[in-house]
């Protein structure tokens, strides 16, 4: 092997390497997420949040228009306020309400939007107030125990 | 016999402590001998070469099985809850914490570290290492140093293409052949892996892991007794040693990070 | 005269463990001498040769060469002192992944930048002294015994050494091979106007080429002078040595407990 040829093929590993990492940084872990970075800010308030996390996604009808980037407490109003980036391409009424829904029975939880009619649109920093927080499953089957046992039916409320 | 334990358990600590304290001092002289006179980027170049570019093709073949192994073994664990659009998550997330780096520095030992052992301890039994010494170039610098930095540097290389081809394994068992929706595989696997607390991390783990186990194969080779059965034994002992040395490693270090 | 010596050695003691392995030891060799030290194996003689050189310390007495004393000596300046000595190794110790030329430039390479076509003249000169030039492309398993021992002599006198160390130089070699070695010893020794050191026990190869010889046994130097002293020495022990007689004061018998018959278990 001369000195000339292993300097190519270690030149080519770590080129090899690099390449590797930016893929995995694109492709697997959430550097692809400042995709959101120009987007604009709003708020969302929510008696609970369940298992949202920063990063989750907000959607809208199915597509991911933004992502979660804070959860925080409100301390006067004692209600989770949720900051989101949405894609400043998607204007959205001021009469929009916000969920938190789960994906399938056991997925990550995320937030959809329900678009309201207004038009006016929600200026960057505003918050949205028509929300409805994270269902509580053990809460759901408890209910629906009790209903049933108390002979009103199998009729299920979500609690918001 | 059964008395003649405890004297003996006390004979191998007291024994184990100066060699430790040798191991040390060998690795500190090993990888600052890099601003030493007699160390050559040329020679790191070429044990980079031998260590890190002629392990690669070992290294993508387990990376793919390994990922097809994990995506199937995953999907019938997920399947159950109907979670299947976890399976990227799952996957990517087990080859970048754990599989991806402990899998690279195994194989390593196994390949890279017994031949260097090898290596480093025939040098020594047929006397090129006191020759060296005699023609006044430390062996140090010279053979231990380039194989040492060659050793920290290829094993986190390896260790991120282990990983990407793991994932595109895992992808082709779970797209093509379970079903999987190919865009929640991605987008799944998106939203829950961090880049500094997964990946990142993950390759930090690889970096120690090739630390210790180029320290531990270049050690066994230097302090080989010099004889053909001597280096044999050394050889053994040190794919041993640095497996061990890897999985205990891992539990510390996973404690530690994650 | 003392230190006029290249090397100086007074009552040098060194021990492995518990087990002395050279005690009193006197030793001097004159510039230009070849001086030869023989004796058993296990008698010491590669120990000497590595305090010699520096990489053993010893554990009482004083190594003067060149009239610095080894002991005081830190490690960079024990290895400057290295570059004025060469050493040939029992078993050649060539670089088995390089070229006889590379064996032979490696130290060049490693301690001067020459241009290439001066390292080409020097490498090529010593290679033609030990007859070896024709196999400067081949590498050490293509080699015999006899001709790496060439190579690994060519690659010990690169660097023009004032003092040569030869380990067994003749061990493991035909005969043929064993003269070609023991003249080359003695026409590098007088052509470079150097010392040489030849620790063996091939008496008749080693009184051929030296000037002058130690006989080593037990860690002690029991004779010295020239071969022809050596040969008339009185000690028994000597004589035992160079006549390579099976009885003597080194006994046949390995030291065993009770008499022979007593281990078969026959009643005395």
């Amino acid at each position: 092997m001369s000195q000339r040829s292993v300097d190519w093929w270690v030149g080519i590993f770590v080129l090899l390497g690099i390449a590797a990492l930016t893929v995995l940084a694109l492709r697997v872990g959430n550097l692809s997420g400042f995709r959101y970075e120009n987007g604009y800010i709003l708020h969302a308030t929510f008696n609970n949040v369940g298992s949202l996390k920063v990063r989750s996604p907000v959607k809208l009808g199915g597509v991911s228009i933004g992502e979660v980037t804070k959860i925080q407490l409100d301390p006067k109003t004692f209600l989770a306020d949720v900051t989101m980036r949405i894609d400043p391409k998607i204007k959205l009424p001021v009469d929009t309400g916000a969920s938190i829904y789960t994906e399938g029975l056991l997925g990550e939880q995320f937030i959809a939007i329900q678009p309201g009619g207004m038009p006016q649109d929600l200026q960057p920093g505003a918050t949205i107030t028509l929300t409805q927080g994270a269902v509580n499953i053990d809460q759901m089957i408890g209910q629906m125990v009790f209903n049933k046992a108390s002979g009103t039916g199998p009729s299920v409320s979500t609690t918001s | 016999m059964s008395e003649s334990f405890i004297p003996r358990l006390g004979h191998t600590v007291w024994q184990t402590i100066p060699r430790l304290g040798a191991a040390t001092l060998l690795l500190f002289s090993g990888l600052f001998a890099v601003t030493h006179r007699h160390f050559s980027f040329s020679q790191w170049l070429r044990q980079t070469y031998g260590l890190g570019v002629l392990s690669l093709l070992l290294m993508i073949v387990a990376a793919l099985f390994t990922g097809m192994v994990l995506a199937f073994q995953g999907y019938y664990a997920l399947v159950r809850f109907g979670a299947t659009s976890a399976l990227g998550t799952l996957v990517a997330l087990s080859l970048l914490r754990e599989l991806g780096p402990v899998l690279t520095a195994l194989l390593f030992a196994g390949r890279a570290g017994s031949a260097l052992t090898a290596e480093i301890g025939s040098m020594k039994a047929t006397e090129q290492l006191s020759a060296m010494e005699m023609m006044a170039v430390n062996p140090i610098a010279w053979v231990l140093a380039p194989r040492l930095w060659g050793g920290i540097v290829a094993v986190p290389i390896l260790c991120v293409i282990f990983d990407l081809i793991g994932i595109y394994g895992g992808y082709l068992v779970a797209v093509p052949v379970l079903g999987v929706n190919g865009g929640t595989f991605w987008a799944q696997m998106q939203s829950s892996i961090s880049f500094q607390g997964d990946i990142l991390n993950g390759l930090f783990k690889a970096l120690c892991f090739g630390l210790v186990v180029t320290w531990i194969a270049v050690w066994q080779g230097f302090s080989a007794r010099p004889t053909a059965e001597g280096v044999g034994e050394a050889t053994t002992r040190s794919v041993v040693m640095a497996s061990l040395a890897v999985l205990g490693l891992d539990f510390i270090l996973t404690a530690l990070l994650f | 005269m003392a230190n006029s010596d290249l090397i100086h050695i007074t009552n040098l003691h060194f021990a492995r463990g518990e087990h002395a392995v050279l005690s009193g030891i006197d030793l001097r060799v004159a510039p230009g001498s070849v001086v030869a030290i023989m004796g058993a194996s296990g008698g010491g003689k590669t120990t000497l040769l590595n305090l010699i050189a520096g990489t053993l310390r010893p554990l009482q007495g004083e190594i003067l060469v060149h009239g610095r004393n080894l002991a005081t000596l830190s490690s960079a300046e024990l290895y400057d002192l290295r570059r004025r000595m060469g050493m040939l190794f029992q078993h050649s110790a060539l670089f088995t992944d390089l070229t006889a030329f590379e064996n032979v430039a490696f130290p060049l390479r490693r301690h001067f930048r020459l241009p290439e076509d001066l390292l080409r003249k020097i490498v090529l000169l010593k290679l033609e002294a030990v007859g070896l030039r024709g196999a400067a492309d081949l590498f050490p398993a293509e080699l015999s015994g006899g001709m790496s021992r060439r190579v690994a002599l060519a690659r010990a006198v690169v660097m023009d050494p004032l003092l040569i160390l030869y380990d067994e130089p003749f061990t493991g070699l035909d005969p043929i091979s064993v003269g070609i070695i023991a003249s080359l010893i003695r026409r590098l020794n007088d052509a470079l106007g150097a010392s040489s050191i030849v620790v063996s026990h091939d008496v008749q190869e080693t009184f051929s080429i030296a000037d002058y010889g130690y006989i080593l046994a037990g860690g002690k130097i029991i004779a010295e002078g020239t071969p022809e002293m050596l040969r008339a020495d009185p000690s028994p022990l000597a004589q035992q040595f160079l006549r390579g007689e099976p009885e003597g004061p080194v006994p046949f018998h390995y030291p065993a407990r009770g008499s022979f018959a007593a281990s078969l278990g026959v009643p005395s």
